[in-house]
Protein backbone atom coordinates (compact mmCIF):
# COMPACT_ATOMS: atom_id res chain seq x y z
CA UNK A 1 0.00 0.00 0.00
CA UNK A 2 1.87 3.41 -0.96
CA UNK A 3 2.05 5.85 2.15
CA UNK A 4 -0.83 8.56 2.12
CA UNK A 5 0.14 11.70 0.68
CA UNK A 6 -0.61 14.76 3.12
CA UNK A 7 0.70 17.69 2.42
CA UNK A 8 -0.92 19.76 5.69
CA UNK A 9 -2.13 22.84 4.89
CA UNK A 10 -5.24 23.19 6.69
CA UNK A 11 -7.78 20.72 8.95
CA UNK A 12 -9.28 17.63 6.20
CA UNK A 13 -12.75 18.07 4.81
CA UNK A 14 -12.92 15.24 2.66
CA UNK A 15 -10.59 12.25 2.58
CA UNK A 16 -10.57 9.15 0.87
CA UNK A 17 -9.22 6.08 1.99
CA UNK A 18 -7.73 2.93 0.19
CA UNK A 19 -10.11 3.75 -2.48
CA UNK A 20 -10.39 1.29 -5.31
CA UNK A 21 -12.89 1.15 -8.29
CA UNK A 22 -14.30 -0.85 -10.83
CA UNK A 23 -16.27 -0.53 -13.94
CA UNK A 24 -17.39 -4.24 -14.24
CA UNK A 25 -13.94 -6.07 -13.89
CA UNK A 26 -11.58 -3.46 -15.11
CA UNK A 27 -9.91 -1.61 -11.74
CA UNK A 28 -10.36 2.00 -12.23
CA UNK A 29 -8.99 3.01 -9.38
CA UNK A 30 -6.22 1.60 -7.09
CA UNK A 31 -5.47 2.14 -3.78
CA UNK A 32 -6.18 6.29 -3.53
CA UNK A 33 -5.18 8.25 -0.53
CA UNK A 34 -6.02 12.06 -0.55
CA UNK A 35 -7.04 14.40 1.71
CA UNK A 36 -8.88 17.50 0.79
CA UNK A 37 -8.38 20.64 3.44
CA UNK A 38 -10.99 23.19 4.42
CA UNK A 39 -11.81 25.96 2.43
CA UNK A 40 -8.34 25.69 -0.10
CA UNK A 41 -8.28 24.32 -3.48
CA UNK A 42 -7.33 20.78 -4.67
CA UNK A 43 -6.15 20.46 -8.09
CA UNK A 44 -6.37 16.88 -9.85
CA UNK A 45 -4.27 16.77 -12.71
CA UNK A 46 -3.10 13.51 -15.06
CA UNK A 47 -3.33 12.53 -18.75
CA UNK A 48 -7.05 11.23 -19.99
CA UNK A 49 -7.78 7.85 -18.88
CA UNK A 50 -5.83 8.36 -15.85
CA UNK A 51 -8.80 8.08 -13.39
CA UNK A 52 -8.94 11.82 -12.47
CA UNK A 53 -13.02 12.31 -13.03
CA UNK A 54 -13.63 8.59 -11.90
CA UNK A 55 -11.87 9.84 -8.12
CA UNK A 56 -14.13 13.13 -8.52
CA UNK A 57 -17.01 10.99 -9.29
CA UNK A 58 -16.86 9.19 -6.40
CA UNK A 59 -16.41 11.67 -3.83
CA UNK A 60 -20.11 12.69 -4.29
CA UNK A 61 -21.56 9.25 -4.98
CA UNK A 62 -22.57 10.22 -8.66
CA UNK A 63 -20.41 7.00 -9.97
CA UNK A 64 -22.77 4.23 -8.43
CA UNK A 65 -25.92 5.93 -11.01
CA UNK A 66 -23.75 3.87 -13.53
CA UNK A 67 -24.64 0.39 -13.77
CA UNK A 68 -22.05 -2.14 -12.77
CA UNK A 69 -19.37 0.13 -10.95
CA UNK A 70 -18.39 -0.95 -7.51
CA UNK A 71 -16.51 1.07 -5.04
CA UNK A 72 -13.94 0.08 -2.18
CA UNK A 73 -12.81 1.89 0.62
CA UNK A 74 -13.39 4.89 2.40
CA UNK A 75 -14.40 8.72 1.84
CA UNK A 76 -15.23 10.49 4.71
CA UNK A 77 -16.58 13.95 4.95
CA UNK A 78 -15.94 15.75 8.48
CA UNK A 79 -14.67 12.57 9.85
CA UNK A 80 -17.78 10.39 8.55
CA UNK A 81 -18.04 7.71 5.86
CA UNK A 82 -20.07 9.09 3.45
CA UNK A 83 -20.73 5.76 2.03
CA UNK A 84 -23.05 5.06 4.95
CA UNK A 85 -24.94 7.51 4.69
CA UNK A 86 -28.05 8.98 3.19
CA UNK A 87 -26.91 9.31 -0.89
CA UNK A 88 -29.44 12.29 -1.10
CA UNK A 89 -28.00 14.38 1.71
CA UNK A 90 -24.67 13.60 0.86
CA UNK A 91 -25.05 14.92 -2.88
CA UNK A 92 -26.42 17.85 -1.23
CA UNK A 93 -23.72 18.79 0.84
CA UNK A 94 -21.47 18.02 -1.83
CA UNK A 95 -22.17 20.36 -5.46
CA UNK A 96 -20.81 19.25 -8.36
CA UNK A 97 -19.77 21.06 -11.88
CA UNK A 98 -20.03 19.16 -14.86
CA UNK A 99 -17.62 19.47 -17.91
CA UNK A 100 -20.38 21.06 -20.35
CA UNK A 101 -22.58 23.40 -18.88
CA UNK A 102 -25.66 21.63 -18.59
CA UNK A 103 -28.29 23.96 -17.66
CA UNK A 104 -31.84 22.42 -17.11
CA UNK A 105 -34.31 23.95 -19.95
CA UNK A 106 -35.87 26.01 -17.91
CA UNK A 107 -35.40 30.16 -16.92
CA UNK A 108 -32.25 31.30 -15.30
CA UNK A 109 -34.41 31.30 -12.03
CA UNK A 110 -35.85 28.07 -12.21
CA UNK A 111 -32.73 26.75 -12.85
CA UNK A 112 -30.89 28.22 -9.60
CA UNK A 113 -34.03 27.16 -7.05
CA UNK A 114 -34.20 23.69 -8.16
CA UNK A 115 -32.08 22.61 -5.44
CA UNK A 116 -33.43 24.42 -2.92
CA UNK A 117 -36.81 23.16 -3.79
CA UNK A 118 -36.43 19.64 -4.17
CA UNK A 119 -34.19 20.25 -0.55
CA UNK A 120 -36.88 21.71 1.18
CA UNK A 121 -35.00 25.04 1.67
CA UNK A 122 -37.82 27.41 0.62
CA UNK A 123 -39.65 27.36 3.71
CA UNK A 124 -39.70 30.95 5.33
CA UNK A 125 -37.22 31.77 2.44
CA UNK A 126 -37.72 34.08 -0.11
CA UNK A 127 -36.95 32.71 -3.53
CA UNK A 128 -35.78 36.03 -5.22
CA UNK A 129 -33.02 36.33 -2.44
CA UNK A 130 -31.58 32.74 -3.03
CA UNK A 131 -31.53 33.07 -6.72
CA UNK A 132 -30.13 36.54 -6.38
CA UNK A 133 -26.89 35.26 -3.61
CA UNK A 134 -26.35 32.75 -6.00
CA UNK A 135 -25.92 34.35 -8.90
CA UNK A 136 -23.54 37.17 -7.16
CA UNK A 137 -21.54 34.35 -5.53
CA UNK A 138 -21.15 33.24 -9.28
CA UNK A 139 -20.55 36.43 -10.40
CA UNK A 140 -23.39 36.65 -12.89
CA UNK A 141 -26.04 38.34 -11.33
CA UNK A 142 -25.25 41.78 -12.88
CA UNK A 143 -25.45 39.94 -16.27
CA UNK A 144 -28.75 38.24 -15.89
CA UNK A 145 -30.75 40.22 -13.49
CA UNK A 146 -32.73 41.81 -16.01
CA UNK A 147 -33.56 38.13 -17.60
CA UNK A 148 -33.94 36.08 -15.06
CA UNK A 149 -36.80 34.87 -16.54
CA UNK A 150 -35.91 33.49 -20.03
CA UNK A 151 -34.07 30.32 -20.81
CA UNK A 152 -30.97 29.38 -19.33
CA UNK A 153 -30.29 28.10 -22.96
CA UNK A 154 -30.16 31.95 -23.82
CA UNK A 155 -26.63 32.71 -21.89
CA UNK A 156 -23.40 31.98 -23.61
CA UNK A 157 -21.06 28.98 -22.91
CA UNK A 158 -19.62 30.65 -20.22
CA UNK A 159 -22.26 32.18 -18.64
CA UNK A 160 -24.28 28.90 -18.61
CA UNK A 161 -21.29 27.30 -16.71
CA UNK A 162 -21.44 29.97 -14.11
CA UNK A 163 -25.28 29.67 -13.99
CA UNK A 164 -24.38 25.52 -13.42
CA UNK A 165 -22.03 26.84 -10.37
CA UNK A 166 -24.39 28.98 -9.04
CA UNK A 167 -26.95 26.02 -9.85
CA UNK A 168 -24.99 24.21 -7.14
CA UNK A 169 -23.83 26.98 -4.83
CA UNK A 170 -27.98 27.39 -3.91
CA UNK A 171 -28.03 24.71 -1.85
CA UNK A 172 -24.96 25.89 0.46
CA UNK A 173 -22.81 23.27 -0.45
CA UNK A 174 -19.71 22.53 1.96
CA UNK A 175 -17.52 20.88 -0.95
CA UNK A 176 -17.58 22.00 -4.72
CA UNK A 177 -16.68 19.49 -7.27
CA UNK A 178 -15.75 20.14 -10.73
CA UNK A 179 -14.65 18.14 -13.13
CA UNK A 180 -12.82 20.03 -16.12
CA UNK A 181 -14.85 22.83 -15.87
CA UNK A 182 -13.46 25.14 -18.16
CA UNK A 183 -12.79 22.18 -21.37
CA UNK A 184 -15.67 23.37 -23.43
CA UNK A 185 -15.08 27.08 -22.94
CA UNK A 186 -12.91 30.18 -24.49
CA UNK A 187 -9.86 31.71 -22.57
CA UNK A 188 -12.02 34.45 -21.27
CA UNK A 189 -14.92 32.71 -20.02
CA UNK A 190 -12.13 30.46 -18.35
CA UNK A 191 -10.26 33.00 -16.57
CA UNK A 192 -13.73 34.23 -15.56
CA UNK A 193 -14.12 31.00 -13.90
CA UNK A 194 -10.73 30.73 -12.00
CA UNK A 195 -11.24 34.06 -10.65
CA UNK A 196 -14.67 32.53 -9.27
CA UNK A 197 -13.00 29.62 -7.70
CA UNK A 198 -10.10 31.62 -6.16
CA UNK A 199 -13.00 33.70 -4.14
CA UNK A 200 -15.23 30.93 -3.21
CA UNK A 201 -12.66 28.98 -1.95
CA UNK A 202 -13.03 31.19 1.22
CA UNK A 203 -17.03 30.05 1.28
CA UNK A 204 -16.52 26.21 0.83
CA UNK A 205 -13.68 23.58 0.13
CA UNK A 206 -13.03 23.03 -4.04
CA UNK A 207 -11.45 20.03 -5.98
CA UNK A 208 -11.12 20.36 -9.25
CA UNK A 209 -10.25 18.04 -12.12
CA UNK A 210 -8.21 19.79 -14.64
CA UNK A 211 -6.34 18.45 -18.20
CA UNK A 212 -4.85 22.14 -18.19
CA UNK A 213 -1.72 22.34 -16.00
CA UNK A 214 -1.61 25.90 -16.31
CA UNK A 215 -4.74 25.67 -14.83
CA UNK A 216 -3.94 23.84 -11.61
CA UNK A 217 -1.06 25.86 -11.25
CA UNK A 218 -3.61 29.04 -11.40
CA UNK A 219 -6.23 28.31 -8.83
CA UNK A 220 -4.88 25.45 -7.00
CA UNK A 221 -3.42 25.30 -3.34
CA UNK A 222 -2.47 21.59 -3.70
CA UNK A 223 -2.18 19.45 -6.93
CA UNK A 224 -2.22 15.74 -6.63
CA UNK A 225 -1.20 14.05 -10.06
CA UNK A 226 -2.77 10.66 -11.20
CA UNK A 227 -1.08 8.11 -13.48
CA UNK A 228 -3.05 4.69 -14.74
CA UNK A 229 -5.84 4.66 -11.78
CA UNK A 230 -2.84 5.57 -9.17
CA UNK A 231 -2.38 8.91 -7.22
CA UNK A 232 1.54 9.14 -7.95
CA UNK A 233 1.57 12.13 -5.92
CA UNK A 234 0.38 15.43 -3.30
CA UNK A 235 1.96 18.20 -2.72
CA UNK A 236 1.44 21.96 -2.33
CA UNK A 237 0.59 23.24 -6.07
CA UNK A 238 4.18 24.91 -5.84
CA UNK A 239 6.29 21.80 -5.37
CA UNK A 240 5.01 19.64 -7.64
CA UNK A 241 4.82 21.93 -10.47
CA UNK A 242 8.73 23.09 -9.42
CA UNK A 243 10.27 20.17 -7.67
CA UNK A 244 8.19 17.15 -7.76
CA UNK A 245 9.33 14.20 -5.61
CA UNK A 246 8.34 11.45 -8.23
CA UNK A 247 10.08 10.82 -11.86
CA UNK A 248 6.82 10.09 -12.73
CA UNK A 249 5.48 13.68 -11.96
CA UNK A 250 8.50 15.32 -13.43
CA UNK A 251 7.59 13.61 -16.66
CA UNK A 252 4.28 14.53 -16.62
CA UNK A 253 4.96 18.31 -16.00
CA UNK A 254 8.06 18.90 -17.99
CA UNK A 255 5.73 17.23 -21.31
CA UNK A 256 7.75 14.37 -21.39
CA UNK A 257 4.12 12.64 -22.15
CA UNK A 258 0.54 12.88 -22.18
CA UNK B 1 -16.22 36.94 -71.24
CA UNK B 2 -18.06 34.96 -73.75
CA UNK B 3 -17.71 30.59 -73.62
CA UNK B 4 -17.73 28.50 -76.87
CA UNK B 5 -20.24 26.36 -76.50
CA UNK B 6 -17.09 23.43 -77.29
CA UNK B 7 -15.87 24.08 -73.84
CA UNK B 8 -18.97 24.02 -72.34
CA UNK B 9 -19.72 19.79 -73.56
CA UNK B 10 -17.35 18.34 -71.88
CA UNK B 11 -18.25 20.27 -68.52
CA UNK B 12 -22.03 19.53 -68.38
CA UNK B 13 -20.89 15.72 -69.56
CA UNK B 14 -18.78 15.40 -66.75
CA UNK B 15 -21.48 16.83 -64.71
CA UNK B 16 -23.57 13.80 -66.12
CA UNK B 17 -21.32 10.88 -65.93
CA UNK B 18 -20.49 12.45 -62.16
CA UNK B 19 -24.31 12.15 -61.55
CA UNK B 20 -24.57 15.23 -59.64
CA UNK B 21 -26.93 16.43 -62.45
CA UNK B 22 -28.59 13.38 -62.65
CA UNK B 23 -29.10 13.00 -58.88
CA UNK B 24 -30.63 16.16 -58.25
CA UNK B 25 -33.13 15.64 -61.24
CA UNK B 26 -34.24 12.30 -60.42
CA UNK B 27 -34.16 12.36 -56.37
CA UNK B 28 -36.57 15.90 -57.21
CA UNK B 29 -38.94 14.05 -59.08
CA UNK B 30 -39.26 11.25 -56.35
CA UNK B 31 -39.54 14.09 -53.87
CA UNK B 32 -42.12 16.00 -56.43
CA UNK B 33 -44.35 12.79 -56.24
CA UNK B 34 -45.12 13.41 -52.52
CA UNK B 35 -47.12 16.58 -53.63
CA UNK B 36 -48.43 15.14 -56.87
CA UNK B 37 -50.19 11.90 -54.03
CA UNK B 38 -51.41 14.67 -52.01
CA UNK B 39 -53.00 16.97 -54.46
CA UNK B 40 -54.55 14.31 -56.80
CA UNK B 41 -55.89 13.12 -53.02
CA UNK B 42 -57.67 16.42 -52.42
CA UNK B 43 -59.19 16.66 -55.74
CA UNK B 44 -60.67 13.38 -56.57
CA UNK B 45 -62.39 13.52 -53.13
CA UNK B 46 -63.58 16.88 -53.88
CA UNK B 47 -64.53 16.34 -57.05
CA UNK B 48 -66.50 12.70 -56.49
CA UNK B 49 -68.04 14.22 -53.24
CA UNK B 50 -69.34 17.62 -54.97
CA UNK B 51 -72.55 16.20 -55.73
CA UNK B 52 -73.32 15.61 -52.29
CA UNK B 53 -71.67 18.87 -51.40
CA UNK B 54 -74.18 20.80 -53.68
CA UNK B 55 -76.98 19.47 -52.46
CA UNK B 56 -75.89 19.82 -48.40
CA UNK B 57 -73.99 22.46 -48.41
CA UNK B 58 -72.51 22.72 -44.74
CA UNK B 59 -75.96 21.19 -42.97
CA UNK B 60 -73.60 18.08 -44.14
CA UNK B 61 -71.22 18.56 -41.16
CA UNK B 62 -74.37 19.47 -38.49
CA UNK B 63 -77.10 17.36 -39.82
CA UNK B 64 -77.84 13.96 -37.71
CA UNK B 65 -79.92 12.39 -40.49
CA UNK B 66 -78.45 9.52 -42.35
CA UNK B 67 -81.02 8.01 -44.63
CA UNK B 68 -79.93 6.00 -47.66
CA UNK B 69 -83.53 5.39 -48.44
CA UNK B 70 -84.39 9.06 -48.40
CA UNK B 71 -81.42 9.95 -49.91
CA UNK B 72 -80.19 12.34 -46.83
CA UNK B 73 -77.19 12.12 -45.29
CA UNK B 74 -75.93 14.05 -42.40
CA UNK B 75 -72.27 13.39 -40.52
CA UNK B 76 -72.30 14.65 -37.41
CA UNK B 77 -73.06 11.70 -35.41
CA UNK B 78 -69.46 9.92 -37.61
CA UNK B 79 -67.65 12.88 -36.39
CA UNK B 80 -68.68 12.95 -33.36
CA UNK B 81 -67.92 8.76 -32.88
CA UNK B 82 -64.48 9.24 -34.78
CA UNK B 83 -63.39 12.05 -32.21
CA UNK B 84 -65.08 10.46 -29.02
CA UNK B 85 -63.30 7.12 -29.64
CA UNK B 86 -59.65 8.54 -30.41
CA UNK B 87 -59.93 10.80 -27.31
CA UNK B 88 -61.21 7.96 -25.00
CA UNK B 89 -58.27 5.77 -26.87
CA UNK B 90 -55.51 8.52 -25.78
CA UNK B 91 -57.64 9.06 -22.24
CA UNK B 92 -56.33 5.68 -21.64
CA UNK B 93 -53.09 5.27 -23.71
CA UNK B 94 -51.31 8.11 -22.75
CA UNK B 95 -50.82 7.65 -19.14
CA UNK B 96 -49.77 4.34 -19.65
CA UNK B 97 -47.60 4.51 -22.80
CA UNK B 98 -45.89 7.40 -21.08
CA UNK B 99 -45.64 5.10 -18.15
CA UNK B 100 -44.52 2.03 -19.53
CA UNK B 101 -41.52 4.15 -21.32
CA UNK B 102 -40.52 5.76 -18.02
CA UNK B 103 -39.79 2.57 -17.06
CA UNK B 104 -38.62 1.05 -20.11
CA UNK B 105 -36.05 4.03 -20.53
CA UNK B 106 -34.83 5.09 -16.95
CA UNK B 107 -35.94 1.93 -14.14
CA UNK B 108 -35.22 -1.51 -16.19
CA UNK B 109 -32.65 -3.66 -16.72
CA UNK B 110 -31.43 -2.60 -20.43
CA UNK B 111 -31.31 -6.60 -21.03
CA UNK B 112 -35.43 -6.13 -19.73
CA UNK B 113 -35.58 -3.43 -21.58
CA UNK B 114 -34.54 -4.36 -25.03
CA UNK B 115 -36.30 -7.36 -24.58
CA UNK B 116 -40.30 -5.54 -23.50
CA UNK B 117 -39.28 -3.15 -26.33
CA UNK B 118 -38.75 -5.79 -28.85
CA UNK B 119 -42.31 -7.20 -27.94
CA UNK B 120 -43.55 -3.09 -28.21
CA UNK B 121 -42.33 -3.06 -31.20
CA UNK B 122 -43.99 -6.62 -32.51
CA UNK B 123 -47.00 -5.31 -31.26
CA UNK B 124 -47.44 -2.52 -33.26
CA UNK B 125 -46.89 -4.61 -36.27
CA UNK B 126 -49.95 -6.85 -35.60
CA UNK B 127 -52.78 -6.11 -38.53
CA UNK B 128 -55.65 -3.98 -36.87
CA UNK B 129 -58.12 -7.15 -38.29
CA UNK B 130 -56.55 -9.26 -35.67
CA UNK B 131 -57.01 -6.72 -32.96
CA UNK B 132 -60.62 -6.57 -34.28
CA UNK B 133 -60.89 -10.13 -33.82
CA UNK B 134 -59.43 -10.02 -30.10
CA UNK B 135 -61.79 -7.55 -29.10
CA UNK B 136 -64.73 -9.15 -30.37
CA UNK B 137 -63.83 -12.70 -28.47
CA UNK B 138 -62.77 -11.09 -25.40
CA UNK B 139 -63.15 -7.70 -24.98
CA UNK B 140 -66.67 -7.40 -25.94
CA UNK B 141 -67.95 -10.39 -23.54
CA UNK B 142 -66.09 -8.53 -20.90
CA UNK B 143 -67.31 -5.05 -21.56
CA UNK B 144 -71.15 -6.80 -21.71
CA UNK B 145 -71.20 -9.20 -18.78
CA UNK B 146 -68.66 -7.38 -16.41
CA UNK B 147 -66.70 -3.70 -17.03
CA UNK B 148 -70.34 -1.68 -18.40
CA UNK B 149 -72.44 -3.04 -15.26
CA UNK B 150 -69.69 -2.15 -12.75
CA UNK B 151 -69.03 1.10 -14.85
CA UNK B 152 -73.17 1.66 -14.48
CA UNK B 153 -72.84 0.94 -10.64
CA UNK B 154 -70.02 3.07 -9.69
CA UNK B 155 -71.32 6.54 -11.68
CA UNK B 156 -75.12 5.68 -10.64
CA UNK B 157 -74.85 9.58 -9.55
CA UNK B 158 -75.83 12.96 -11.28
CA UNK B 159 -74.40 14.21 -13.12
CA UNK B 160 -72.03 11.05 -14.60
CA UNK B 161 -75.08 8.75 -14.96
CA UNK B 162 -75.95 9.34 -18.11
CA UNK B 163 -72.64 9.18 -19.80
CA UNK B 164 -73.02 5.70 -18.78
CA UNK B 165 -76.41 4.76 -19.49
CA UNK B 166 -78.39 2.21 -21.27
CA UNK B 167 -78.50 -1.45 -22.18
CA UNK B 168 -75.09 -3.30 -22.23
CA UNK B 169 -74.29 -4.77 -25.31
CA UNK B 170 -70.57 -4.83 -25.00
CA UNK B 171 -69.97 -3.00 -28.13
CA UNK B 172 -69.77 0.89 -28.39
CA UNK B 173 -67.72 4.01 -28.22
CA UNK B 174 -65.63 3.30 -24.87
CA UNK B 175 -65.21 -0.91 -26.47
CA UNK B 176 -63.62 1.27 -29.32
CA UNK B 177 -61.62 3.52 -27.34
CA UNK B 178 -60.07 0.82 -25.37
CA UNK B 179 -59.23 -1.41 -28.61
CA UNK B 180 -58.35 2.18 -30.58
CA UNK B 181 -55.54 2.55 -27.10
CA UNK B 182 -54.21 -1.02 -27.11
CA UNK B 183 -53.08 -0.33 -30.88
CA UNK B 184 -51.62 3.17 -30.27
CA UNK B 185 -50.01 2.37 -26.90
CA UNK B 186 -47.34 0.62 -28.37
CA UNK B 187 -46.73 3.49 -30.85
CA UNK B 188 -46.81 5.92 -27.53
CA UNK B 189 -44.45 3.45 -25.67
CA UNK B 190 -41.43 3.33 -28.59
CA UNK B 191 -41.36 7.15 -29.46
CA UNK B 192 -41.84 8.12 -26.07
CA UNK B 193 -39.29 6.09 -25.30
CA UNK B 194 -37.03 7.12 -27.63
CA UNK B 195 -37.54 10.90 -26.42
CA UNK B 196 -36.30 10.42 -23.01
CA UNK B 197 -33.10 8.20 -23.86
CA UNK B 198 -31.96 10.84 -26.08
CA UNK B 199 -32.39 13.18 -22.76
CA UNK B 200 -28.45 13.93 -22.31
CA UNK B 201 -27.09 11.95 -19.35
CA UNK B 202 -25.34 15.34 -17.87
CA UNK B 203 -29.53 16.27 -17.00
CA UNK B 204 -30.01 13.77 -15.03
CA UNK B 205 -26.42 13.81 -13.18
CA UNK B 206 -27.02 17.82 -12.87
CA UNK B 207 -30.28 16.75 -10.82
CA UNK B 208 -28.72 13.49 -8.55
CA UNK B 209 -26.43 16.18 -7.92
CA UNK B 210 -28.25 18.56 -6.13
CA UNK B 211 -29.49 16.24 -4.12
CA UNK B 212 -32.90 14.80 -6.04
CA UNK B 213 -33.92 11.44 -5.84
CA UNK B 214 -33.90 9.16 -8.89
CA UNK B 215 -37.50 9.77 -9.02
CA UNK B 216 -37.26 13.57 -8.31
CA UNK B 217 -34.69 13.60 -11.32
CA UNK B 218 -37.06 11.36 -13.54
CA UNK B 219 -40.18 13.11 -13.19
CA UNK B 220 -38.80 16.64 -13.01
CA UNK B 221 -36.16 17.07 -15.31
CA UNK B 222 -35.70 13.92 -17.97
CA UNK B 223 -39.68 14.25 -17.89
CA UNK B 224 -40.08 18.04 -19.47
CA UNK B 225 -36.85 17.93 -21.41
CA UNK B 226 -38.45 14.97 -23.52
CA UNK B 227 -41.98 16.72 -23.89
CA UNK B 228 -41.40 17.49 -27.23
CA UNK B 229 -40.74 14.07 -28.46
CA UNK B 230 -43.41 12.42 -25.77
CA UNK B 231 -46.27 15.39 -27.42
CA UNK B 232 -44.99 14.17 -31.14
CA UNK B 233 -45.63 10.51 -29.98
CA UNK B 234 -48.99 11.55 -28.61
CA UNK B 235 -49.74 13.19 -31.94
CA UNK B 236 -48.67 9.88 -33.51
CA UNK B 237 -51.07 8.06 -31.74
CA UNK B 238 -53.91 10.17 -32.37
CA UNK B 239 -53.27 10.12 -36.17
CA UNK B 240 -53.70 6.41 -36.05
CA UNK B 241 -57.00 6.59 -33.57
CA UNK B 242 -58.59 8.89 -35.93
CA UNK B 243 -58.07 6.86 -39.06
CA UNK B 244 -58.07 3.35 -37.91
CA UNK B 245 -60.90 1.34 -40.03
CA UNK B 246 -61.04 -2.64 -39.29
CA UNK B 247 -60.64 -3.37 -35.24
CA UNK B 248 -63.07 -0.45 -34.33
CA UNK B 249 -65.75 -0.90 -36.83
CA UNK B 250 -65.68 -4.53 -35.60
CA UNK B 251 -66.49 -3.57 -32.37
CA UNK B 252 -68.19 -0.10 -32.38
CA UNK B 253 -71.98 -1.16 -32.70
CA UNK B 254 -72.81 0.46 -36.00
CA UNK B 255 -75.62 2.93 -34.62
CA UNK B 256 -76.01 6.14 -37.03
CA UNK B 257 -76.88 8.36 -34.46
CA UNK B 258 -75.24 10.36 -31.31
CA UNK B 259 -75.54 9.01 -28.03
CA UNK B 260 -74.72 10.44 -24.63
CA UNK B 261 -73.60 7.19 -23.15
CA UNK B 262 -70.23 6.25 -23.53
CA UNK B 263 -71.28 2.54 -23.19
CA UNK B 264 -73.93 2.89 -26.30
CA UNK B 265 -73.10 1.75 -29.51
CA UNK B 266 -72.00 4.37 -32.13
CA UNK B 267 -70.04 5.01 -35.65
CA UNK B 268 -66.84 6.59 -36.80
CA UNK B 269 -66.62 7.85 -40.13
CA UNK B 270 -63.47 5.39 -41.08
CA UNK B 271 -65.75 2.64 -40.10
CA UNK B 272 -69.10 4.06 -41.82
CA UNK B 273 -67.42 4.21 -45.15
CA UNK B 274 -65.95 0.46 -44.87
CA UNK B 275 -69.21 -0.67 -44.14
CA UNK B 276 -71.10 1.06 -46.66
CA UNK B 277 -68.99 1.57 -50.03
CA UNK B 278 -69.55 -1.76 -51.00
CA UNK B 279 -73.27 -1.88 -51.42
CA UNK B 280 -74.01 1.91 -51.97
CA UNK B 281 -75.95 2.13 -54.78
CA UNK B 282 -76.93 5.75 -56.13
CA UNK B 283 -74.92 8.61 -56.92
CA UNK B 284 -75.91 10.44 -54.00
CA UNK B 285 -74.70 7.65 -51.21
CA UNK B 286 -71.45 7.12 -52.97
CA UNK B 287 -70.95 11.17 -53.00
CA UNK B 288 -71.93 11.32 -49.52
CA UNK B 289 -69.44 8.41 -48.27
CA UNK B 290 -66.93 10.29 -50.27
CA UNK B 291 -67.32 13.53 -48.56
CA UNK B 292 -66.74 11.59 -45.04
CA UNK B 293 -63.41 10.56 -46.16
CA UNK B 294 -62.81 14.74 -47.25
CA UNK B 295 -64.23 15.46 -43.61
CA UNK B 296 -61.89 12.57 -42.04
CA UNK B 297 -58.84 13.69 -44.41
CA UNK B 298 -59.41 17.70 -42.96
CA UNK B 299 -59.96 16.32 -39.76
CA UNK B 300 -56.33 14.73 -39.25
CA UNK B 301 -54.96 17.84 -41.64
CA UNK B 302 -56.40 19.94 -38.98
CA UNK B 303 -55.31 17.79 -36.11
CA UNK B 304 -52.19 17.73 -37.25
CA UNK B 305 -51.86 21.86 -38.07
CA UNK B 306 -52.55 22.07 -34.49
CA UNK B 307 -49.98 19.72 -33.04
CA UNK B 308 -47.09 21.57 -34.75
CA UNK B 309 -48.77 24.72 -33.31
CA UNK B 310 -47.84 24.08 -30.37
CA UNK B 311 -44.36 22.31 -30.75
CA UNK B 312 -43.88 25.95 -32.07
CA UNK B 313 -45.45 27.47 -29.26
CA UNK B 314 -43.50 25.21 -26.76
CA UNK B 315 -40.05 25.55 -28.41
CA UNK B 316 -40.56 29.52 -28.26
CA UNK B 317 -41.27 29.21 -24.26
CA UNK B 318 -37.71 27.95 -23.94
CA UNK B 319 -37.71 24.68 -23.99
CA UNK B 320 -35.34 22.21 -24.94
CA UNK B 321 -32.89 22.59 -28.01
CA UNK B 322 -33.09 19.16 -29.82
Amino acid sequence: MPEPTKPQTAPVKMRAKNVNFYYGSFQALYDINLDFATNKVTAMIGPSGCGKSTFLRNLNRINETLRDTRLEGEITLDDENILDQDVTAVRRRIGMVFQRPNPFPKSIFENIIYGPKINGMLKGKNAAEIVETSLRRAALWEETKDKLNESAYALSGGQQQRLCIARALAVNPEVLLLDEPCSALDPIATSKIEDLLITLKHQCTIVIVTHNMQQAARVADTTGFFLLGKLIEHDKTEVIFKNPSRKETEDYITGRFG
Amino acid sequence: MATPAADLRPKYKKALIGGDELAKAFTFLFAALILVVTVLLVLELWRTSSPAKEKFGFGFLTSQLWNPVTDEYGALPFIYGTVLTSFLALLIAVPLGVGAAIYLSELALPRVSNALTFLVELLAAVPSVIFGLLAIFTLVPAMRDYVQPALQKIFSFQPLAPFFDGPTFGVGYLTAGIILAVMTFPFIISVSREALMAVPREQREAALALGATKWESTWQIVLPYAKLGILGSVFLGLARALGETMAVTMVIGNSEAIHQSIISPGYTIAAVIANNFAEASGKMFTSALVELGLVLFALTMLINGFAQLMIVLTTKKGAAKS
